[in-house]
């Protein structure tokens, strides 16, 4: 083949794939950044160039800044935990537990469920008085609580769903990258005479190392993209106490139509997911070792 | 698989049982569930082994709110998407994978955006382009944003990448096309590729609920996660019973398939996630 006919194969054959691409994720990311700065046209009245007036709107938003922290102690109560419980599952099933496809199953079983159907369910688990949680601390004598209702307890409710649903997915990658391990390392560390937790910490799980980093990267962004249980179970409240990022974005853009506003908030919302994607290539480059 | 690290004795079975407890909390909340969905409302929250099964709950639910429909539009949403993704994705990863050509690299970063700045973000801007080419409210419009997707190129770039040049070659003495190459060498042997990226996509699809809450408005174009959220919200409010049996109907098909194929799940989802 020729270079141009390389050329014009190797065009022709994005054109598709490109065309969608630009037009509904690299279009709409700069249009966000260019309508962030114009005012959000409300009937006769077309929107107007008001520079950083949206973002000083910001800076002033409380609720804006509780929804940033609250996705932050979301991000952070459930991207440790629901890694440290996978990492732990795989290691159980992919020794010889007894029973382990049925645990397989077990863990993995959340993984397949829409999140607004687990979230129905959890709503019911939560269901102060009816619920079986309530029934639980019930019949151990402490007194009712509204798991949901109260500002201190949302939020972790919510964590737990997350983890719940998370856990059984990071798993796979785990065990995954379990199997394709060389038992020959187990080996030659017991004739060292290294000890079962030895051997974890200072060979298994820095071998694990890039399974680890692509399921952080992964449960990042999951903190920031996946809002269904919010609207579901709490609508961001009480109180603005479980609204997060994307969820108050969904509010001020489809409840409260203020769009400008929205793109506003959304360049936050980006700039996040950048954040963690520059970390993501940082690392790479200096901690992890490969094989 | 090795053996030298296995536990023995008292520990093992500590260990055991810790598995089982945790693989038992895992799968309570689905056994509520299931329990409330088969059992009269008075059971909802006795739990008697000798209460009645019934499968009323269900057929309540079935009639409230026009459950067919929506299953009609998921299957026709997941369907659509899978089919418009298999062929974008296919022709843009033979692109990167053997072809020379200026702005490859640009190109390929620009793929590669999207797994981080996804539509599922993009859903104030989406709404209004959506607006200007007036598709609001159709089942098109949930699945155009995610037709494009460059986890899909990535991963079927890196396969087509370890197909031999011998073969390619080969292919092309014989006088084939480019696209006839593709067609008989890179496709069959990227099969389990397919098959593992389309169990990710479907499941994906299938449970996707901001953006179809957002860009559909009436039966006709809602899919099941967003009829069971409106189902759920309106005047049901406390009848637990018919809320649960809603829910587990809705997610019953890729439940059942994932039981019957749980194997395939857990490899592609693990096959996926290799890169």
């Amino acid at each position: 083949m020729t270079r141009s006919a390389q050329w014009l194969y190797g065009w022709l054959l994005l054109l598709p794939a490109m065309a969608l691409l630009a037009l509904f994720t690299h279009y709409p990311a700069v249009a966000t950044l260019w309508h962030s700065f114009f005012s959000t046209p409300k009937g006769a009245r077309p929107a107007v160039f008001v520079g950083l007036d949206n973002y000083r709107q910001l800076g002033e938003d409380p609720i804006f800044w509780q929804a940033l922290t609250n996705n932050l102690w979301f991000a952070l109560g459930t991207i440790p935990a629901s890694i440290a419980i996978a990492l732990l599952m795989a290691v159980w099933v992919n020794g010889k537990v007894a029973g382990r496809g049925f645990l397989r199953l077990a863990y993995f079983t959340p993984t397949v469920l829409p999140m607004i159907a687990v979230a129905n369910i959890w709503l019911f688990f939560y269901t102060p008085e009816y619920g079986l949680l309530e029934q639980a601390t019930g019949a151990l004598g402490f007194g009712t609580h509204n798991w949901l209702g109260s500002k201190s307890t949302a939020l972790a409710c919510l964590m737990v769903v997350t983890v719940w649903k998370e856990a059984g997915f990071f798993m796979i990658f785990y065990l995954a990258a379990l199997q394709s391990m060389s038992p020959h390392l187990a080996e030659a560390a017991a004739i060292e005479g290294a000890s079962r937790w030895h051997f974890f910490r200072r060979v298994t799980f820095p071998l694990l190392m890039p399974t680890t980093l692509f399921v952080l990267v992964n449960a990042v962004i999951n903190a920031f993209r996946l809002v269904d249980h919010v609207v579901v179970m709490t609508r961001g409240g009480p109180d603005n106490a479980t609204s997060l990022l994307l969820f108050y974005i969904y509010e001020i853009g489809f409840r409260f139509w203020d769009s400008a506003y929205a793109a506003a908030l959304t360049m936050v919302l980006l700039g996040v997911l950048g954040l963690a994607a520059l970390a993501q290539f940082w690392f790479l480059d200096r901690k992890i070792h490969y094989q | 698989m090795t053996h030298v690290y296995e536990t023995r004795g008292s520990l093992r079975v500590l260990e055991t049982a810790a598995a089982w407890t945790l693989g038992l909390l895992w799968l309570l909340p689905l056994a509520y569930a299931i329990w409330t969905a088969f059992h009269a409302g008075e059971y909802s929250t006795r739990f008697v082994p000798t209460a009645p099964l019934t499968l009323a709950n269900f057929v309540t639910a079935w009639h409230a709110a026009p459950f067919a429909r929506y299953f009609v539009n998921t299957v026709l949403l997941v369907t659509m998407i899978l089919a418009v993704q298999l062929v974008l994705v296919t022709l843009a990863a033979y692109a990167f994978a053997r072809f020379e050509f200026p702005g490859r690299g640009v190109l390929f970063a620009l793929v590669l955006i999207q797994l981080m700045v996804m539509p599922d973000v993009l859903i104030v801007e989406n709404y209004r382009t959506m607006g200007t080419l007036g598709l609001k409210d159709t089942i098109l419009a949930i699945g155009l944003p995610y037709m494009a997707s460059a986890f899909g190129i990535f991963l079927l770039r890196q396969t087509f990448k370890t197909v031999p040049r011998e073969l390619d070659e080969a292919a092309r003495m014989e006088g084939c096309s480019p696209l006839q190459v593709l067609w008989k060498v890179y496709v069959p042997l990227a099969r389990p590729v397919y098959l593992a990226y389309a169990l990710v996509s479907v499941s994906y699809h299938w449970n996707n609920f901001l953006w179809p809450l957002i860009i559909t408005n009436s039966v006709g174009s809602r899919p099941l996660t967003v009829g069971l959220q409106v189902f759920s919200a309106t005047d049901q409010g406390i009848d637990w019973s018919i809320i649960t049996a809603a829910t587990l109907l809705t997610t019953a098909p890729l439940l059942i398939a994932f039981l019957l194929f749980q194997r395939q799940f857990v490899q592609s989802f693990m096959r996926a996630g290799i890169r």
